[in-house]
């Protein structure tokens, strides 16, 4: 079970309270997790990544384990803890203003 | 008795505002969407519970929401803008290539006939349509494929295609404006397209008179006389009186003549409203004046309507889609501000109240007139 943590603008977006517990079949990379979470929450589509060309969109962010995973490819394995369901993915709205 | 909705766009959410047909006393429901940009709301003709919102932010994109309760609940479409084939590019502000991205729909245009059936006029520039009630959304390439695309630029606010105007009587034909290339017509539903700019004077551009690259921001038409159209261009109003093949100026004694929105009286068809404003460099009404301006005698002739409108220390814009008429009896007119308010008129412009005063930044404002 992978937990994912969503910014606010999606969790209501998808109308979620909280963290999003995901089952994703084969091994665990940021691909196939973005995968999993656009197919249960289809709202999602385009608001994180390209929809053609899976390319993230530049003000968003993925953070695991205390590192950014945002410059990392997408078949890169996520790290056990997060495969493992002890740590979260957070998709980040980065932070801008002044 | 009757009523109306009013759809409010704005900076952080979109707002639904309604009344009886006095239009005396509001309920104000929202924001809906908090936090997001809603660039523009509006309600299907054939099915006034059917809403359309354009939703979008620089960190998330782009979501098209539709209701079909009249705003009480909303539920996500289908979002995906791809252009078809391969974009090419356009010009940018410097004059070299670029490459056709999209970034947001500006305005969506429901089909008078058909509640599946709605347009969206997209950044960068070209006209989408969806069949499916959003589900999915096909572009209409022929406008940006008609042979000057490559040399559209875009405006200070983007290139944008901001206004789809449908003739009633003829379904075939319709109205494209973008910023900054001009107004298009298609005579085929939207397959192939052409240019209709002849009459427009811009001075910002090296060929005043040129074929495209004026920077039109609005145009209005009456349902009664679909071939008579009204544009609020960067600079200047002017006037069509055979669908567009002809342009001429009728902006008369307008203490400015830059603005953003026009509109035109629901029974009235040569009546029609502007709100000036000072310049292109300053984007806020004259001395401090919010004055809307309607002609009775469609153009040339203007009066101010200040009645009820802060007449000193106001400085606010009144963007392109950001004014509407209803069509109850005694016709109201509507418009919001860059400073949140948003504006009735109950009896044509004579007189004026705010509806609310302080809601984010409005982006666009339309109305429903309700059975």
């Amino acid at each position: 079970m992978i937990r994912v943590v969503l910014p606010a603008h999606l969790r209501s977006l998808a109308k979620l309270n909280g963290e999003v517990k995901l089952d994703v079949d084969g091994e665990v990379t940021q691909g196939a997790v973005l995968d999993a979470l656009e197919a249960a929450y289809p709202m999602l589509r385009g608001t994180m990544r390209d929809q053609a060309t899976k390319q993230r969109r530049p003000f968003v962010r993925f953070y695991a384990c205390e590192e950014d995973l945002s410059h990392e490819p997408p078949d890169k394995l996520l790290p056990d803890a997060v495969a493992a369901g002890t740590e979260p993915y957070l998709v980040i709205g980065a932070m801008a203003g002044g | 008795m009757s009523g109306v909705r009013v759809l409010v766009g704005t900076r952080k959410g979109a707002f639904v505002l309604t009344s009886d047909g006095k239009r005396e006393q509001w309920d104000v429901s929202g924001p809906h969407f908090a936090g997001w940009e809603i660039y523009h709301v509006k309600g299907s003709p054939a099915d006034p519970d059917r809403l359309w919102a354009s939703q979008s932010s620089g960190w998330f994109g782009q979501l098209i929401q539709r209701s079909d309760d009249g705003g009480q609940t909303w539920e996500p479409m289908g979002n995906e803008f791809a252009y078809d084939g391969v974009p090419g590019t356009h010009q940018w502000y410097d004059g070299t290539p670029h490459p056709w991205e999209f970034a947001r729909v500006w305005h969506l245009e429901p089909s008078p006939t058909d509640p599946d059936t709605v347009y969206a006029g997209v950044e960068d520039a070209a006209l989408f349509k969806s069949t499916d009630g959003g589900g999915s959304w096909a572009e209409l390439s022929g406008l940006r494929k008609h042979g000057s695309g490559p040399s559209w630029q875009p405006g200070a606010g983007g290139m944008c295609l901001h206004t789809i105007v449908l003739d009633p009587t003829n379904p075939a034909r319709m109205y494209a404006a973008i910023s900054a290339a001009g107004v298009f017509r298609s005579d085929d539903s939207g397959t192939t397209w052409r240019p209709i700019n002849r009459g427009l004077q811009s001075e910002g551009i090296p060929d005043p008179d040129a074929e495209v690259g004026h920077c039109v921001h609005r145009i209005a038409m009456h349902p009664s006389r679909p071939d008579v159209l009204f544009m609020q261009k960067h600079w200047d109003v002017m006037r069509s009186d055979d669908a567009g093949e002809n342009w001429h100026e009728v902006s008369g004694n307008l203490p400015t003549d830059f603005g953003f929105p026009i509109a035109v009286h629901a029974h009235e068809p040569e009546t029609i409203y502007v709100v000036p404003i000072t310049s292109d460099s300053h984007h806020f009404v004259m001395d401090g004046k919010l004055r809307v301006y309607r002609s009775r005698t469609g153009g040339n002739e203007w009066e101010a309507l200040t009645a009820g409108l802060p007449q000193q220390d106001c400085y606010v814009n009144v963007l392109r889609d950001a004014m509407a008429i209803d069509s109850l009896d005694s016709c109201g007119v509507y418009f919001g501000t860059s400073g949140g308010a948003v504006y009735a008129s109950a009896d044509a412009g004579d007189s004026w109240a705010p509806i609310v005063a302080d809601l984010p930044a409005v982006l666009s404002v339309e109305v429903q007139t309700l059975p």
